[in-house]
């Protein structure tokens, strides 16, 4: 009885799994050899969170990059071909977005990917890319290591991987200019620092800490949370018992928001402060009016105030998309558009098309890359010798009548 | 130390809803001997229940016009599930070995959690649940906020209530009798079927208030929830002694209770500073839960099971 029932499980479990990888497999032959008409179809991969705690910075990200593919392919700008863009959930998880690179990888006409959302995802995803040559440019990945490598801090900059690039300033500069903004502009001198300990959060919240040091304020407190937690009420009270003016959390909004919202039920009435990943239209839903006064900073120029901008979001909002761009919308435009422009310098080098063969294609777009520039909806795009953009510009938003209002837009000089 | 009226109040306040939630497990393994793992979904479903029908009403109707009938259908929808999941995944099951019902139950977990991820509206990213206006209420020593009220009345008033229906009423004793021995039971006259149902019912409207406190307590309701909190609420069972109800309650307030002081408190101990904070509560709840485990197995409240195993 026992062994029959055991047998069955097996049995189930295993033509589960295997119905399922068919239908995988199934979809990627459906999928293959479909340049006709003449043009080339380069498909641009893309993976970002778009369900989950995360989706709305997710989706933002997803609708932006198509945008920029249907614009290229309206205003034909690669004369012969055709851009199609192959959208992956990775749920915000690594395991997840590493298998999204392997299977883009396995393309063969994905000539570029456009993601991930966080750090720890794009950690993930770089090698995998690497190994084939396929570019990859992040909108939103901050964290300095993924071009910079393990040593940065201690001046030793060296770059991992030639296949990654971002348009996305990073936490080394995004933490100390908020802050410089809280000591100088707000004299504000005691700060309590959370975290959530993940690849993002520990590294803003390090790099902030190191700055406000430097300039004299105080650290009075430390603390990390589990993101997946809920309940913040102890490091909340633990928080109120000090006399710090405002805190400083290394983390996403998901627990965020609630973090923020419960130190100030525990009778602390100062301000959150952390970095893009609470500037999130989703952060003021969650903290309802406990996230006003609540500050977030992020990567470059609110785009509302952007010359460059205006047409992108008068052309997103035509465009009937579910949801706002959010953070990283223009970013996400900006890194699609980078991969476009240098499959068409690739293309003008090889006589109107791309070299036949597939890994040598890659190779070239991501040697182009390097050499990208224009200007794009967030300001001039292009990349240094790590990758990182040359872009760094950052802005500080302030939450006020229920809406993240720019307090300060500046580059950061340290 | 100065906080620790404070931190009592965040532990005792957490244990009661890991406890409320708890009864519902304590109670089906009490009665089957089923770890119902799908429990903590049925909570999160209670949730999204509340939601929906404050949802329904109209924009600005106040909280307090709203709450009894977010609680109703949050019960409404908990049990509901949870009685069609008795039915339909476990009583096909009620004499396969014992794994299978288990297995079953993982299983309902995950479908239930991605059913609600689907065909909820907007369920793939954290709902904003409403919440009382203005601040804390103030005790002197320590303070809690409005939402927390509900709680604070909620968990005292259903264990209450609970205690009464099982010992004086004779559902109740038939209860217990299953509890003890459902073949015994049957040949009473009990009808053990009728039994089981209503223990998963009651299960489900407890953790349904567990989830319209949870909602109001950080304002949120996420397709996910049912997971980290049926975990608590199932160590909570296990650390009072699985089967025993006030064992539940127990159970919850310890393991609330360690969480918050071991936030609070370890990192004070000397050469303890990287093992203290928010990100460790859960390692320190789970050496609690293994300790009590190794010293009194049976768990805090749990008497000797001799008999059947």
């Amino acid at each position: 009885m026992r062994h029959r029932s055991l047998f069955i499980v097996t049995t189930a479990v295993t033509v589960g799994a295997l119905t399922l990888s068919a239908c995988g497999s199934r979809d990627d032959s459906s999928e293959g050899g479909s340049g006709g008409g003449g043009k080339t179809t380069v498909v641009i991969g893309l993976d970002a969170p778009l369900t989950g705690d995360l989706s709305a910075l997710g989706q933002g990200i997803k609708n932006s990059a198509d945008l920029a593919v249907k614009t290229a392919n309206k205003n034909n700008e690669v004369e012969g071909v055709t851009f199609k863009l192959e959208a992956l959930d990775d749920v915000a998880q690594a395991a997840t977005g590493q298998q999204n690179a392997t299977k883009l990888v396995g393309d063969d006409e994905v000539m570029g990917v456009v993601g991930p959302l966080n750090s720890d995802v794009g950690q993930s995803m770089q090698k995998v890319f690497a190994n084939d040559n396929l570019v990859q440019v992040s909108p939103a990945n901050t964290n300095p290591e993924l071009t910079q490598g393990k040593d940065w801090q201690s001046g030793k900059k060296v770059r991992g991987f030639d296949t990654y690039f971002r348009t996305s300033t990073t936490d080394a500069i995004q933490g100390p200019y908020a802050a410089q903004y809280m000591f100088n502009d707000k004299k504000l001198k005691k700060v309590y620092v959370i975290d959530d300990k993940k690849t993002y959060g520990a590294g803003l919240a390090a790099t902030f800490s190191t700055e406000f040091k430097k300039l004299g304020g105080k650290v009075v407190g430390t603390d990390h949370i589990n993101p997946d937690d809920k309940d913040f009420s102890s490091v909340a009270s633990k928080v109120a018992q000090t006399d710090a003016e405002f805190v400083y959390y290394g983390g996403e909004y998901p627990a965020g928001a609630p973090l923020a919202s419960q130190i100030k039920n525990a009778g602390a009435k100062i301000p959150t402060v952390g970095g893009d990943a609470l500037f999130s239209a989703e952060y003021i839903k969650l903290g309802k009016k406990n996230s006003e006064g609540d500050f977030a900073s992020s990567v470059g120029a609110p785009l509302e105030t952007l010359e460059t901008a205006k047409k992108f979001i008068a052309d997103y909002s035509a465009g009937g998309y579910d949801g706002a761009f959010e953070a990283y919308g223009g970013y996400a435009y900006d890194s699609t558009w980078a991969i476009i422009q240098a499959v068409k310098a690739v293309v003008e080098k090889n006589d109107g098309k791309l070299p036949g063969d597939v890994k040598d294609s890659r190779k070239q777009i991501t040697e182009a890359m390097q050499d990208v520039k224009f200007e794009g909806v967030t300001g001039s795009v292009g990349f240094d010798e790590f990758g990182d953009t040359l872009n760094k510009q950052l802005s500080l938003y302030e939450v006020k009548g229920g809406k993240h209002v720019p307090v300060k837009t500046g580059v950061f000089e340290g | 130390m100065n906080d620790l009226p404070q931190q009592l109040a965040n532990g005792l306040l957490l244990g009661a809803l890991y406890g409320l939630i708890a009864i519902g497990y304590t109670m089906v393994y009490g009665i089957v001997q089923l770890i119902n793992f799908a429990h903590g979904e049925i909570f999160m479903i209670g949730g999204f229940g509340a939601l929906t029908a404050f949802l329904w009403l109209p924009d600005g109707t106040s909280l307090l016009v709203a709450l009894p009938l977010m609680i109703l259908m949050a019960m409404a929808c908990s049990v509901l599930v949870a009685v069609g999941a008795e039915r339909f995944a476990y009583r096909p099951l009620r004499n396969a070995p014992r794994l299978a019902p288990l297995i079953t139950a993982i299983g309902l977990s995950i479908a239930l959690q991605q059913a609600v991820w689907a065909f909820y509206p907007d369920a793939t990213k954290s709902r904003p649940f409403p919440e009382f206006e203005g601040g804390r209420l103030d005790f002197g020593a320590f303070a809690i906020s409005r939402g927390d009220l509900f709680l604070l009345i909620a968990a005292p008033l259903c264990m209450i209530t609970l205690g009464f229906f099982v010992s004086k009423t004779r559902t109740g004793r038939a209860m217990q009798a299953t509890s003890q021995d459902p073949d015994t039971a049957k040949l009473m006259g009990i009808n053990t079927d009728r039994i089981i149902v209503t223990a998963f019912a009651i299960g489900a409207a407890f953790a349904a208030i567990a989830a319209v406190a949870h909602g109001l307590k950080y304002g949120e309701v996420n397709f996910k929830m049912g997971f980290i909190a049926g975990l608590k609420a199932f160590t909570a069972a296990v650390l009072g002694g699985i089967g025993n109800i006030y064992g539940a309650m127990i159970g919850g307030l310890v393991l609330g209770l360690s969480e918050a002081m071991a936030t609070a408190y370890i990192e004070n101990i000397p050469g303890m500073s990287q093992l203290g904070g928010g990100a460790w509560k859960d390692v320190w709840a789970f050496v609690l839960l293994i300790l009590v485990l190794l010293l009194r197995p049976q768990g805090l409240l749990g008497a000797r099971v001799s008999d059947r195993a």
